[in-house]
């Protein structure tokens, strides 16, 4: 801090920088506000500057939202393409023509003017249960299953609400009255929630080896899901690190350049 | 402008071109030799680092406006495709999110520097009123490009900000509703909004640059102030700004810029909420409305008044007071350095303006209203009287007698 002048300006920077603080500690509490319950943060590989996802996970995940998550919730911002893309679950070329081929995609018109439907390629996007909100309404007891593109980022606490919300499942308290077919969670807020536990021991079966226990599959699920939210992360990380020393050492350059320059001036 | 030109053109074509659009000549005076006073500290350089930001805002901005769709049904589309397929698109986005975090950082030091230093006394007024209007226009600018997200803090953000215009009802009826729907383009925020705000958005920024030209041009006039607040006397006050602060501004820009790539590439999402990745729904109002951070304060002060029209004038004032701060403030000593009193009013501000943003972010119930109320009353009082009347009762501290003086150590020559 022996650049800054005089003890005032420092005490000014650092009521600017208590400022910047300040203000962003205080949103948090904000949005927990809620009557939100604490949410335990996990371990992640894509954590920190320097985190990357597991590949492995992000496949198992995939295969969790696919077998179980799929039936009600869409994953429209996402194309199978992006499986096979570098920073994701990079499934080999043939592994994403196989996916995509999987499921029926209306095209058209064609030459008859007719739609038709047709087996998926990877440029196509993810095809969501539903036709329309009021279809999955109708189907869901009146609750709309939301699209999970972006639900690691549209949470507080993103991927660990998302694994404390698949494991919070529990028998309410008895002093709590339960309305007709919700199930009481945990981590949602106000404790009732319209799906009933999505996952359990062996819901999926692993082919990699790793136990599919109940927390492994909702670890699996919500490091997919901070992937489709996120697919650019390892992108952004090895980038960042980069720039980073880049302005480090442009830092030291014109610290010591200026150095030079202003010793010219009488002390 | 402030001082004699010592340009002499180089060659020939320099001098062609002299005759002509003496640009070079301008950089020269301006930019070159304009003489600085020598004991500027780094809270000088926030002037160029808000430059900076105006730059990478313009140049990100121009480039997401190729992609963006200012569709109510495809903007919250349109911001993912750029973020998931279009190259660098991601860099592009969370660059302008978070820069226009930077830039109102790098703002509120520049203001509260010029307020602590008394930058905006005689013969500065009108450098300091063209600061304050691009202050002004750079929150309509940020309020307009958060709201093209179109996500749901995007849109209830709007609906409410919009809405504080119905409060004129109270005054004559009718008239609040319909200038509410003359902004919405309909009868609740939609198409037309978005469309108009997207419009606004690409504008404003042009109009920041013009403001921010004769910002510089009214600060070259009496040239910079400076920690002490007394004026370049004599020639040993002054440096020139090539090299000087040239590579000054440049070292404090970059650390400034490394502030701004940890948020980029490693918190991108860590300044905004989580609501605005869930698409605007009319139908579905989140539970807290929160602006962005850089709003809170404002926020706090909108709400701590009991009526909301009442609210809105508090609000407004609160902005449009510090127009007036040049002659609010009657003392005659410019840096509240010599100011031995007002230097507590003055941390007491900076306490009461983050208490402020603090409570912008809760809910105004129970004590946060009760603390928002006392420290919206401070804001005022601070203004509209401790300023004033301070100055009368004041005796300032011993002054250096000169820049020089000062940066040698010398011993004060005694009170003003």
């Amino acid at each position: 801090m022996k650049m800054i002048a005089s003890p005032f300006a420092k005490h000014a920077a650092m009521i600017a920088g208590a400022m910047l603080l300040g203000v962003t500690l205080g949103t948090s509490p904000a949005q927990a506000a809620g009557d939100l319950p604490e949410i335990k943060a996990q371990s992640w590989t894509f954590s920190g500057p320097f985190g990357t996802f597991d590949r492995g996970q992000l496949q198992r995940g995939f295969k969790v939202y696919k077998e179980v998550c799929a039936g009600c919730h869409g994953l429209r911002q996402l194309h199978f393409r992006n499986l096979g893309e570098p920073g994701g679950p990079e499934f080999s070329e043939a592994e994403v023509k196989a996916l995509a081929a999987e499921v029926e995609v209306k095209d058209g018109p064609n030459d008859e003017g007719e739609m038709f439907d047709r087996p998926g390629k990877p440029s196509d996007a993810f095809v969501s249960p539903f036709p329309n909100e009021n279809a999955a309404r109708a189907a869901n007891n009146g609750a709309n299953p939301p699209d999970l593109s972006l639900m690691a980022k549209a949470r507080v606490g993103g991927p660990d609400y998302i694994y404390g919300l698949m494991v919070g499942y529990k028998e309410p308290p008895s002093s709590m009255k339960m309305s007709e077919d919700m199930s009481y969670n945990d981590v949602f807020p106000g404790h009732q929630i319209a799906m009933a536990a999505p996952l359990s021991e062996e819901s999926v079966e692993y082919t990699d080896g790793t136990k599919p226990t109940l927390e492994n599959h909702a670890k699996d699920v919500s490091a997919f899901l901070m992937w489709a939210a996120e697919p650019k992360l390892e992108e952004r990380h090895k980038l960042g690190f980069r720039f980073m020393i880049y302005l480090l050492i442009l830092s030291v350059l014109l610290y010591l350049a200026k150095r030079r320059i202003w010793s010219r001036l009488k002390h | 402008m402030a001082h004699e030109s010592t340009f002499t053109p180089g060659n020939r074509l320099s001098k062609w071109f002299d005759d002509r659009l003496p640009i070079e000549r301008m950089m020269h005076d301006q930019f070159g030799v304009f003489p600085m006073p020598r004991n500027l500290n780094y809270l000088w350089t926030f002037g160029g680092i808000l430059t900076f930001f105006l730059v990478v805002q313009l140049l990100t901005g121009i480039v997401l406006a190729m992609h963006f769709v200012p569709h109510e049904t495809m903007a919250f589309d349109s911001v993912e495709h750029i973020m998931r397929d279009v190259n660098w698109g991601w860099l592009m986005r969370y660059m302008h999110a978070n820069g226009a975090s930077m830039f109102f950082l790098a703002a509120y030091i520049h203001i509260a520097r010029g307020m602590y230093y008394g930058s905006y006394k005689a013969p500065r007024e009108i450098l300091w009123i063209l600061g304050v209007l691009i202050f002004v226009v750079m929150m309509a600018t940020a309020f307009m490009g958060y709201s093209l997200v179109w996500g749901q803090m995007s849109f209830w953000a709007v609906t409410v900000i919009t809405n504080l215009f119905s409060s004129l009802d109270s005054i004559i009826d009718g008239l609040g509703t319909t200038i509410v729907q003359w902004i919405w383009g309909g009868f609740s925020v939609g198409n037309p909004t978005l469309n108009r705000l997207y419009s606004l958005h690409y504008l404003l920024p042009f109009v920041i640059c013009g403001l921010v030209v004769l910002h510089i041009w009214a600060l070259h006039i009496p040239g910079s102030n400076n920690p002490t607040g007394i004026d370049i006397k004599t020639k040993s006050d002054s440096i020139p700004f090539t090299p000087y602060y040239t590579v000054k501004d440049g070292f404090a820009m970059c650390v400034f810029v490394m502030l701004f790539a940890a948020f980029v590439f490693y918190a991108p999402n860590y300044l905004g909420h989580p609501d605005n990745y869930v698409e605007a729904n009319p139908l579905a109002t989140p539970p807290h409305i929160v602006p962005e951070w850089y709003f809170l304060p404002y926020y706090a002060i909108l709400r701590a008044i009991p009526d909301k029209l009442f609210g809105v004038i508090a609000f407004a004032g609160s902005i449009s007071l510090l127009l007036f701060l040049p002659w609010l403030d009657t003392s005659k000593v410019r840096s509240t350095r010599y100011r031995p009193i007002y230097k507590w009013f003055f941390a007491l501000f900076m306490i009461d303006v983050v208490v402020l943003g603090y409570l912008g972010a809760k809910p105004p119930e129970g004590w946060y209203l009760i603390i928002g109320r006392l420290a919206t009353a401070y804001y005022f009082a601070h203004l509209l009287l401790v300023l004033p009347l301070l100055g009368w009762i004041e005796k300032p501290s011993a002054m250096p007698g000169s820049i020089t003086d000062d940066v040698l150590g010398k011993k004060p020559a005694g009170a003003k």
